[in-house]
């Protein structure tokens, strides 16, 4: 009788922690949030973990960073499951206010990219200061190459500079021209596996923990920069969007305290985001 | 091989300091899979047992359809989840997208087949052994269900532990629902695809220990449970 | 019980399965009163017989009809026991009381009937064992137990002892002859020529699906009226 009991009792008992738990979750909360659709670049690189306590902070609103690449970022803002976008593709950026999804695209922050690459350096570009030329040499030694292929602020950055060097990798794609789909750091898995060079943003490389015998190769060339913007999603067009907290946290980004937050932020000593909010834009 | 030792290291350090982050995420993946399963097994239990008792036209293209649910892939299922719950969905209104809510409803869809499809299986097997009997004690078609759910119930439980294995295992469909947002919708296996990501392969490999651990400890309890309880029968 | 729904009348009842008859033109009347058992060889149909009088299946053709005035509740007056008992994962009392249950009873009444059946039958001191633990002759007393305590008007019994051994059968025979005098039909069958000497008032004799004789059962083992029945009775008809 006992053990009957118990067997029932505990299945219920089961049950009712399992649905309380549920109901005390705090998941769809009454809290006060916003939706941001980012990147993976300024998740990995351990960005958000630095800048958005401090917001928190000084607001009182949480920040939820769904991150994903720029494309889909886009994307999100354009079915009105975001509030705020923060992304790095400035093309795709002005479309995206232009057609009226977005109120107003403000220049925040910027940092570079950099090719990296195994120390074995097939294709010989340790050093090179111009990315393009560099690129030509990757091509032309057919030595293998990772690309995000994944339609984000990188990867559209990448193949402007195939497309400025004349060369379609496209053909080369699954031989020498391995296209991941994936993130930044999922990449970059993929090339050091592989020994592979990739075009990084310089956040998420430093802040990579499976670098192997990987190094920068190519940097500092004008071509390489690296420009985000940050854009409230348009309420006219989703009521759902948080309009007065999503301004909230773009007025914090572009104000003094906000800037030098971003400034602020080291990984292993190197400063990795520059401010350069600059207003009357 | 240094990234399995360290992984263990690095899994110790996590339980041992009771770290809040661990805390938090193995929380929200215990909630979200267990409530799912739960409510795939009230859902799935009494399924599964009604396709065994009720002939209806359809019946067994309807278990075809269940068995071949099982391998539902859990990414379609979180697509087909993310864009009913979108704010451009059907259900935008609902404001679920991004939550530990549309998880649980994502990870429900994917183990209710499981738990049916095994259930019915099983339930059959009883059925033919009990059928005669219980049709001659006059019993009505809900009454047998009730009768076969509770007579079945330790075996059903293996159904129902099927269905939360592969719902703690799962990180396709809580990725794309979930957002895998830090602090709210954060699981053992999100954090896990993340710390792949990030390269801390270590943290990554102990955290699927841990994910392991918990299984184990879950049907450790589950088996204790149906031995204490069974003894007697 | 508010009346009676025996007699059962079966005509012409037919029952086919892969294109074969396995019952064919069985015509045939069940009254109340006398003890009948039905003999045959394997294959005869006589367990086809009883789950299509039981209700268990519904012919292929012909008609099976309770005539007595309670015939519209015919269901409700009936119980069956077949060869092996089929107990619930739980206790003796606990089975015959899930019988009970169904029938609508409750309570303190229910808990009275189960154990007065469980005291007819012999299994008071087990009632509160798991029924699957029980030996296979305690558990086929405690089937019938089970069936007597929802007081049926007609008990099928489906060669109730043929996995029994002589000691369990003796205990069985003893519960069924009590129902017996208590006012309950039997209609059971059996392929123990013995048994159905012991136990019979009337004999129905099935042979590959035709019944062949029925008669009263000193009749039928002293003079049977067909050949088949004569093989049968002398051991030599097999199939």
């Amino acid at each position: 009788m006992f053990r009957r009991l118990f067997s029932i009792r505990a299945m219920l008992a089961f049950v009712g922690l399992v649905v309380a738990a549920g109901l005390a979750s705090p998941g769809a909360a009454s809290e006060r949030y916003i939706v941001v659709g980012s990147t993976t670049s300024t998740q990995d690189s351990g960005l958000f973990g630095w800048l958005l306590p401090a917001f928190t902070k000084a607001s009182g609103i949480e920040v939820r960073i769904v991150a994903k690449g720029t494309g889909e970022a886009i994307k999100l803002g354009q079915s009105g499951d975001a509030d705020v976008l923060l992304v790095h593709d400035p093309k795709s950026e002005a479309k995206f206010v232009a057609e009226g999804y977005g109120v107003k695209r403000f220049a925040f922050m910027y940092n570079d990219f950099i090719i990296v690459g195994p120390k074995a350096d097939p294709a010989h570009i340790a050093g090179d200061g111009n990315v393009v030329d560099a690129m030509k040499k990757i091509a032309a030694a057919g030595a293998l190459f990772a690309s995000r292929g994944d339609d984000s602020g990188t990867n559209k950055a990448e193949l402007r500079l195939w497309k400025a060097a004349g060369i379609d990798p496209k053909p080369g794609s699954g031989k020498w021209y391995l296209e991941t789909g994936s993130g930044m750091g999922a990449t970059l898995n993929t090339s050091v596996g592989k020994a592979a060079y990739t075009f990084s943003d310089r956040a998420t490389w430093l802040a990579f923990q499976n670098k192997a015998d990987f190094d920068v190769l190519v940097q500092a060339d004008k071509a390489l920069l690296n420009q985000y913007g940050i854009i409230l999603v348009n309420p006219a067009r989703f009521a759902s969007v948080k309009a007065k907290d999503g301004q909230a946290f773009i007025d914090w980004l572009i104000s003094p305290a906000g800037q030098k937050t971003i400034g602020d932020f080291r990984i292993g000593g190197q400063q990795v985001f520059f401010p350069n909010y600059m207003p009357g834009q | 091989m240094q990234q399995f030792y360290d992984s263990f290291a690095t899994a110790l350090g996590l339980i041992v300091t009771i770290d809040p982050g661990l805390v938090e995420i193995v929380r929200l993946s215990l909630e979200v899979s267990l409530s799912a399963v739960t409510l795939a097994a009230f859902i799935g239990l009494p399924l599964g047992g009604a396709v065994v008792l009720f002939a209806f036209p359809g019946r067994r293209a309807l278990v075809v359809l269940l068995n071949s649910l099982m391998g539902l892939p859990p990414v379609i299922v979180g697509l087909v989840v993310y864009l009913l719950l979108s704010r451009s969905g059907p259900l935008g209104v609902l404001g679920l997208l991004f939550s530990p809510a549309a998880m649980i409803l994502a990870q429900t869809i994917l183990v209710t087949p499981i738990v049916a499809a095994l259930a019915r299986q099983f339930l059959e097997d009883l059925w033919s052994e009990y059928a005669d009997q219980l049709r001659s004690l006059g019993v009505r078609r809900d009454q047998a269900l009730v009768t076969l759910l509770w007579e079945g119930r330790f075996s059903l439980t293996t159904a129902v532990l099927a269905g939360f294995g592969r719902a703690s295992a799962e990180v396709g469909a809580v990725m794309i629902v979930g957002g895998n947002i830090e602090h709210a919708t954060r699981t053992m296996t999100t954090a896990i695809a993340l710390e792949t990501s990030k390269g801390d392969l270590s943290l990554a490999l102990g955290l699927g220990l841990l994910l392991m651990l918990l299984s184990l400890a879950i049907n450790g309890a589950a088996y204790l449970i149906r031995d204490l309880a069974g003894h007697r029968q | 019980m508010s009346g009676v729904a025996l007699p059962l009348q079966l005509r012409g009842v037919v029952w086919k399965a892969g294109g074969e008859r396995r019952l064919d033109g069985i015509d045939l009347s069940i009254e109340a009163g006398a003890r009948t058992i039905v003999l045959g060889p394997n294959g005869a149909g006589k367990s086809l017989l009883l789950r299509l009088c039981h209700g268990l299946l519904q012919p292929s053709a012909g008609e099976i009809n309770w005539r007595g005035p309670a015939a519209a509740e015919a269901a409700g007056h009936q119980a069956m026991v077949f060869q092996r008992p089929v107990m619930l994962r739980r206790s003796a009392a606990a089975n015959v009381s899930y019988a009970l249950k169904l029938r609508g009873l409750d309570g303190e009444d229910r808990r009275a009937r189960a154990a007065a059946a469980l005291a007819r039958a012999g299994l008071s001191n087990l009632a509160a064992q798991p029924a699957r633990a029980l030996s296979i002759g305690e558990q086929q007393r405690l089937a019938l137990a089970r069936a007597w305590a929802i007081e049926p008007e007609i008990l099928w019994l489906d060669e109730p002892t043929a996995s029994l051994d002589p000691a369990a059968t003796f205990a069985v025979e003893g519960i069924i002859e009590a129902m017996h005098r208590g006012g309950c039909k039997i209609v059971m069958t059996t392929h123990d020529l013995a048994q159905a000497r012991r136990l019979a008032d009337e004999i129905v004799f099935l042979h590959r699906g035709r019944l062949l004789e029925r008669q009263p059962a000193d009749r039928f083992f002293a003079k049977p009226a067909t050949a088949e029945g004569a093989a049968f009775v002398a051991g030599t008809l097999h199939w």
